[in-house]
């Protein structure tokens, strides 16, 4: 729409509108103000832009095609040589990867589902009216938000240490032993840390967009002899199903990511390796192992598993909202 | 009757009990660890282990605030002014860049510009960890790998900043009152600056709230990116304490202690600022 020109009016001509500048030289400069305008906000963004996305993701696709080889019996100068996927099948063949993907694959079918489908309950509850103190409920469930991320890891990683914790006590002093970072336990300890730091978050933003579900509908369904759980699962939800797919989106991408919490929890258990999850294999590979071009290979990897599932989890929710609204 | 009445819509006596219940059980779930966390800053060594947090028999909270910031030489002064740097002088540059763009975006027509906001989303989905070799060698190409400027300016990106200012502008800033300024024959950045961005206010807090709380988490890009200690931010440095404390347990109290401190600017900012970003919450799900 921005090709087309604008029709030609002779100068001064009557009836033009009002805002334009009759004159097609006015009006010309006009718009090559507005551009420069345009080009004057949106350039620090795009600088940065360039320097710190673009240029890396291209560095990071180039490294994964090359590698350092050293010549023979390791004299003369280290040459950067062409590979191929080379580093690809390294690292799609190595087990400490590919049970990374394992780990986070399994952590987000636990994590993402309980978070989102906790905080929907939550919010539902808090939007039915029949919760005391809304406010300080609110304001209790986030709370966590304003803990970092280590931070919360290392209160949880207290609370799983034997001596230490509490929870520990008061399960030995019902003749419970639990060892929360064992090798079945650590995957849900980590989830508890996750879904700790983002239930009450996601709580508030389903319960805003609840917020903002006409009273109207809520009134008509209740007319219609919907009860209230009726109500909440088969009028409200639908309304704010924009928002669960965002919180669904943006779960995943973080939960894909997975570091913080392993890390911190690696200083404890044995359980968790240095190649724990994807991340933590990038890590090492680049800034322990040295492999630049095993660690660009994995982050490119890692890079498209995010993107397809992504896209994935977009279009399952626009078909499916589609074949709701064909309904 | 009157239906409009919202009661009607709401649970009998037994299901609002049930309704109370399971919510005070959750927000005990997400209280009670901080709770932990305040008792145990005021706990010495001995009764941390003694895990007996409720006696106030050896109440240490000022010697541990001492220790704090005592140890190791006052590091942990230094990281809180670092993370402070970082977080709000980031965030308020960050948001500022990613207003104006997402503004821009609203409100100029180009070619290309839906395939080039395309391009800005994509970056939304791009995780950190895949960024941060190619970030870690391009600093060490220009020198800047252990400064300030190695973790301050990636995290000045802010891509779904410029998709909430997008938003924010299409809400916030009617094309009419662009149009009377033009007439009166404002210029464009002028009118940006004085009109516009006052209007976009609540829109621009909520960014850099979004922004300020990335940063102070902020955790992966600092540990690539520094070696010095002078330059931790406050989460590298209670990680790396935390990683001596299982040898010299003289650092738990302290970890503890830091943590807390840690907490406090977050919870400060989304006080101070809830007005504003209460109504930012669900503007990123507009469909």
């Amino acid at each position: 729409m921005t090709t087309t020109t604008p029709p030609r009016v002779p100068a001064g001509a009557p009836g033009t509108t009002a805002p334009a500048p009759a004159n097609p030289r006015a009006r010309r400069a006009a718009r090559r103000r507005r551009l420069t305008a345009c080009g004057v906000l949106m350039t620090p963004f795009f600088a940065l832009l360039v320097t710190v996305f673009l240029i890396p993701v291209g560095t990071a696709v180039r490294l994964s095609f090359y590698s350092d080889d050293q010549p023979g019996l390791g004299f003369g100068p280290e040459r950067t040589v062409f590979v191929g996927l080379r580093s690809y099948a390294a690292v799609l063949t190595d087990p400490t990867f590919l049970g990374g993907l394992g780990t986070v694959a399994l952590y987000c079918l636990v994590y993402i589902p309980l978070l989102v489908l906790g905080a929907l309950a939550l919010a539902l509850l808090l939007d039915s009216g029949a919760v005391r103190l809304r406010a300080f409920a609110q304001l209790g469930l986030f709370l966590p938000h304003a803990v970092p991320g280590i931070i919360a890891a290392l209160i949880w990683l207290y609370l799983y240490t034997p001596g230490i914790s509490p929870v520990i006590e008061l399960f030995a002093k019902a003749d419970l032993t639990i060892d929360f970072l064992g090798i079945h336990t650590v995957i849900p300890s980590i989830v508890n840390i996750a879904l700790w730091s983002n239930l009450g978050y996601n709580t508030v933003v389903f319960y805003a967009a609840l917020q903002a579900v006409p009273r109207e509908v809520i009134e008509a369904s209740v007319v219609d002899g919907a009860g209230p759980v009726r109500t909440a699962l088969q009028v409200k939800t639908p309304l704010v199903r924009a928002s669960i797919v965002m919180v669904a989106i943006f779960t995943l991408i973080w939960a894909l990511q997975l570091f913080t919490e392993p890390m911190l929890l690696s200083q404890s258990s044995p359980m968790i390796s240095s190649r724990f999850s994807p991340s933590m294999y990038i890590y090492d590979a680049a800034f322990t192992r040295n492999n630049y071009s095993l660690a660009a290979a994995a982050s490119v990897v890692l890079l498209v598993c995010t993107i397809a599932l992504s896209y994935g989890v977009t279009r399952f929710t626009s078909r499916a909202g589609n074949a709701e609204e064909a309904r | 009757m009157s239906v409009t009445d919202s009661s009607l819509s709401r649970p009998g006596l037994l299901g609002r009990t049930t309704v109370n219940a399971v919510v005070a059980i959750s927000v005990l779930y997400t209280l009670l660890p901080v709770l932990w966390l305040v008792l145990a800053a005021s706990k010495g060594r001995d009764s941390l282990f003694g895990s007996d947090l409720l006696s106030l028999g050896d109440f240490s909270f000022l010697q541990n605030l001492g220790d704090l910031f005592a140890m190791d030489g006052g590091l942990y002064g230094r990281w809180y002014v670092n993370s402070l740097l970082y977080a709000v002088a980031g965030a308020a540059i960050g948001s500022l860049v990613s207003v104006a763009c997402g503004y821009a975006f609203d409100k100029y027509r180009f070619r290309h510009k839906e395939k080039l906001f395309g391009l800005v989303l994509a970056a939304v989905m791009v995780p950190q960890t895949v960024l941060a070799l190619p970030l870690y060698l391009m600093a060490s190409g220009a020198g800047l790998v252990n400064t300030f400027w190695a973790v301050f300016v990636p995290v000045l990106f802010n891509p779904f900043g410029v998709y909430l200012g997008r938003v924010f502008s299409q809400g916030y800033v009617p094309d009419e009152v662009l149009e009377a300024a033009r007439i009166d024959g404002a210029g464009e950045l002028t009118t940006y600056v004085r009109v516009a961005l006052r209007m976009l206010g609540p829109g621009l807090v909520t960014v850099f709230l979004f922004q300020l709380t990335a940063i102070w988490n902020n955790f992966f890009l600092p540990m690539v990116m520094l070696s010095d200690q002078d330059l931790y931010p406050v989460s590298l440095g209670l990680y790396q304490w935390n990683s001596s404390a299982s040898v010299s347990p003289e650092y738990y109290p302290v970890v503890i202690m830091g943590s807390l401190l840690a907490v406090l600017p977050l919870i400060l900012a989304f006080t101070l600022l809830q007005r504003f970003w209460r109504s930012g919450l669900t503007a990123g799900a507009v469909k």
